[in-house]
C-alpha cells in the first residue's frame, strides 16, 4: 500500500478518526467540568481552553498544505475544510463562553471591551471574519464564489490567524512563552507558503522560456 | 466589638462560626489525609495558635482552602495557576531569617522562630483583589507589620518600606527564566507599612503558610492589588527614596507604585470596573481601596490616583 495515496475507504475512516480526534478537547473539556475539575476559576479556564485550541487547529489547517507539498501526500488536502471548521467551533464555544459565562449577556460590557480593549477588538475581529469563511466552505459555495475569488477571500485565514496570536500576546499579564510559539509556528507556515510560491513561480517561468 | 471603619456585610454572607469551624475540621481532616500521601510535599498543615480579631472577623464568605492553595500567583515557581501548588515542595522554610535594615537606629536579623513569637498572631479575614480581576476571601494568620518596625526604631529619613522575596532557582525554578526581576521586590510609603490593616502574615486558614502561598513569611496589603504583598520574604529594607517594583520595571505603564485597589482606573489593558470572586458565576462590581476606604483613603488625600496608580 502507498501511503500517499488513499482510497475512498480509507479515507472515510481517516476522516472519522480526524473528526473525532478534533473533539476530545471539547470531550475533556466536559468530563472535567462534570467532576468538577475545573480548577478554582473554572471559567477562566473554559475560556482559556477554548481559546487555546481555536487557534491549534487553525494553525493545523495552515499546516495542511505545506505538509502536503513536502509529502507529497494529496489526501491530506481532503481533510484541510475539516479542519478549519473544527477551528470555527471552538472559536464559537470561546465567543460564547465570553459572552454567557465571562459576561452573562451584559451588552454594554461586552460594547465597551471591544471598543476599549484592544485585546478584545483584536480577538472579536478575527472571530467575526471567520464567519464568512466557514459560510464559504461547501463545494457549491466555492463553484459560486469561483476558485479564484474563493482563494483570495480564504487567504484572510493568515490574517485571522495573526489576528489570534497578537489577542493572545495582548491579554497575558507578563510571561509570553506560549503566545510567542504560537506566533513563531505561524511565521514559519507562512514562510513555507511564500518558499512554495516562489518555487512554483519560477517553475512557470522556465517551462514557459523552453 | 465592630470597629467603626468596617464596612457592613449582609448577613446572608456571612458564614457562622460554627460552621466555618466545622468546614475547617473537616478540611484539616482532609489536609491531614492528603498530607500522609503526599509526604514531602507543599501541604503544610502545620498548627498555628491565634485568636481571630473581632474587628477583623465580620466579612464576606471564605475561599475554600483548596482553592486558597491551588490557584496561585507565584511566578518563582511557575505562571501558571496551578504551577506553584505543584512546584512549591522544593522551597525550603526552615532555617529562615529576616533582615530588617536600612534607615533604622537597630537593624537586626529575626529567626523565622523568632518573628512567630513577636507579636500575639491574630486571624484575620481579608478580601484579595488580584489586578487580573479575580478575589477571594482568605482567613489570615499574623500581626501588623507596625509590630516588627517599632522594633527596629525607623528614623526619621525611613519613607519607604522595601520587601525583598527570597533568590534561589535552586528552590524557586521559576526565576531560571527572566519573567520578572529577580529577586521579587515590593514596596510600602512608610504611613501605609504602619498602617494596622497592613499585615505580617505566617498562616491562613488556622495553619502555616502553604509554600505556594508565600511561607514562611509574606506581606498582606488588602486594599492594594495582590502583587503588592510580597511573598517569602527575606530581607525588609528601610529606605528615603521610593523603591522601584519588580512589577514597575516589568510595565511601568501598568503597574505603579501605588497599586491601590481602585474601580475607577483601569488597567491599560482590561476593565478593573468589575471582578469575578471566585466561586460566584456573576461579576461583582470591585470597591474602591477593595472595600477598605473608609480605614484608608485618608492615607491618600489630595493626590491625584489616577496618576498615583
Amino acid at each position: 500500500m502507498n501511503w500517499k495515496t488513499l482510497d475512498d475507504t480509507q479515507l472515510r475512516r481517516l476522516k472519522a478518526l480526524v473528526f473525532l480526534t478534533a473533539l476530545l478537547p471539547l470531550a475533556l473539556l466536559m468530563a472535567a467540568a462534570w467532576q468538577d475539575n475545573l480548577g478554582a476559576n473554572p471559567i477562566e479556564k473554559i475560556t482559556h481552553n477554548t481559546g487555546y485550541w481555536t487557534l491549534t487547529l487553525l494553525l493545523i489547517s495552515l499546516g495542511v498544505t505545506p505538509l502536503r507539498q513536502l509529502s507529497g501526500a494529496n489526501w491530506l488536502f481532503r481533510l484541510r475544510r475539516m479542519l478549519g471548521l473544527f477551528a470555527f467551533f471552538y472559536a464559537c464555544l470561546h465567543f460564547l463562553t465570553y459572552l454567557v459565562l465571562d459576561q452573562f449577556f451584559d451588552w454594554s460590557a461586552i460594547a465597551k471591551d471591544i471598543l476599549k480593549r484592544p485585546y478584545i477588538t483584536v480577538g472579536f475581529a478575527a472571530f467575526v471574519l471567520l464567519i464568512p469563511l466557514a459560510v464559504t466552505s461547501t463545494n457549491a459555495m466555492q463553484r459560486r464564489l469561483g476558485g479564484k475569488n474563493w482563494k483570495r477571500l480564504h487567504s484572510l485565514v493568515y490574517l485571522i490567524a495573526s489576528a489570534g496570536v497578537v489577542h493572545f500576546a495582548w491579554l497575558v499579564k507578563k510571561d509570553l512563552s506560549r503566545p510567542l510559539l504560537f506566533g513563531g509556528i505561524l511565521a514559519l507556515l507562512l514562510a513555507l507558503r511564500w518558499f512554495y510560491k516562489l518555487k512554483s513561480a519560477r517553475l512557470r517561468r522556465s517551462y514557459s522560456s523552453v | 466589638m465592630k470597629l467603626p471603619g468596617i464596612p457592613a456585610i449582609p448577613a446572608s454572607e456571612i458564614t457562622p462560626r460554627e460552621l466555618f469551624y466545622q468546614r475547617r475540621h473537616f478540611m484539616q481532616l482532609a489536609l491531614g489525609g492528603s498530607a500522609a500521601l503526599l509526604a514531602g510535599t507543599a501541604v503544610g498543615g502545620e498548627k498555628l495558635a491565634s485568636s481571630l480579631s473581632e474587628a477583623y472577623g465580620l466579612t464576606d464568605k471564605l475561599t475554600p482552602l483548596e482553592d486558597v492553595s491551588q490557584y496561585n500567583n507565584f511566578y518563582e515557581f511557575d505562571t501558571s495557576k496551578e504551577g506553584p501548588a505543584k512546584m512549591a515542595g522544593r522551597l525550603k522554610t526552615r532555617p529562615w531569617t529576616v533582615s530588617v535594615e536600612g534607615e533604622v537606629r537597630k537593624p537586626k536579623q529575626f529567626a523565622i522562630e523568632d518573628l512567630l513569637k513577636l507579636a500575639p498572631m491574630q486571624e484575620r479575614i481579608y478580601r484579595l483583589r488580584c489586578v487580573e480581576a479575580w478575589s477571594m476571601v482568605i482567613p489570615w494568620l499574623g500581626y501588623p507589620l507596625a509590630e516588627l518596625l517599632k522594633q527596629v526604631e525607623p528614623t526619621s529619613d525611613a519613607r519607604y518600606v522595601e520587601f525583598v522575596s527570597l533568590q534561589d532557582p535552586e528552590q524557586l525554578p521559576g526565576q531560571r527564566r527572566a519573567v520578572l526581576e529577580w529577586p521579587y521586590r515590593e514596596g510600602l510609603r512608610i504611613d501605609e507599612a504602619m498602617h494596622p490593616l497592613a499585615l505580617l502574615t505566617f498562616g491562613l486558614y488556622g495553619e502555616v503558610l502553604p509554600n505556594q502561598n508565600g511561607a514562611p513569611v509574606r506581606m498582606v496589603v488588602p486594599w492594594k492589588y495582590g502583587f503588592k504583598s510580597a511573598k517569602s520574604i527575606v530581607k525588609i529594607r528601610l529606605l528615603k527614596q521610593q523603591p522601584t517594583t519588580s512589577w514597575m520595571q516589568a510595565g511601568p505603564n501598568e503597574y505603579g507604585f501605588y497599586a491601590n485597589v481602585n474601580p475607577e482606573v483601569d488597567h491599560p489593558r482590561w476593565s478593573q470596573a468589575k471582578e469575578r470572586r471566585l466561586g460566584e458565576f456573576l461579576k461583582r462590581p470591585t470597591l474602591p481601596f477593595n472595600g477598605y476606604a473608609e480605614q484608608v483613603a485618608g492615607l491618600y488625600a489630595g493626590m491625584d490616583l489616577t496618576k498615583n496608580f
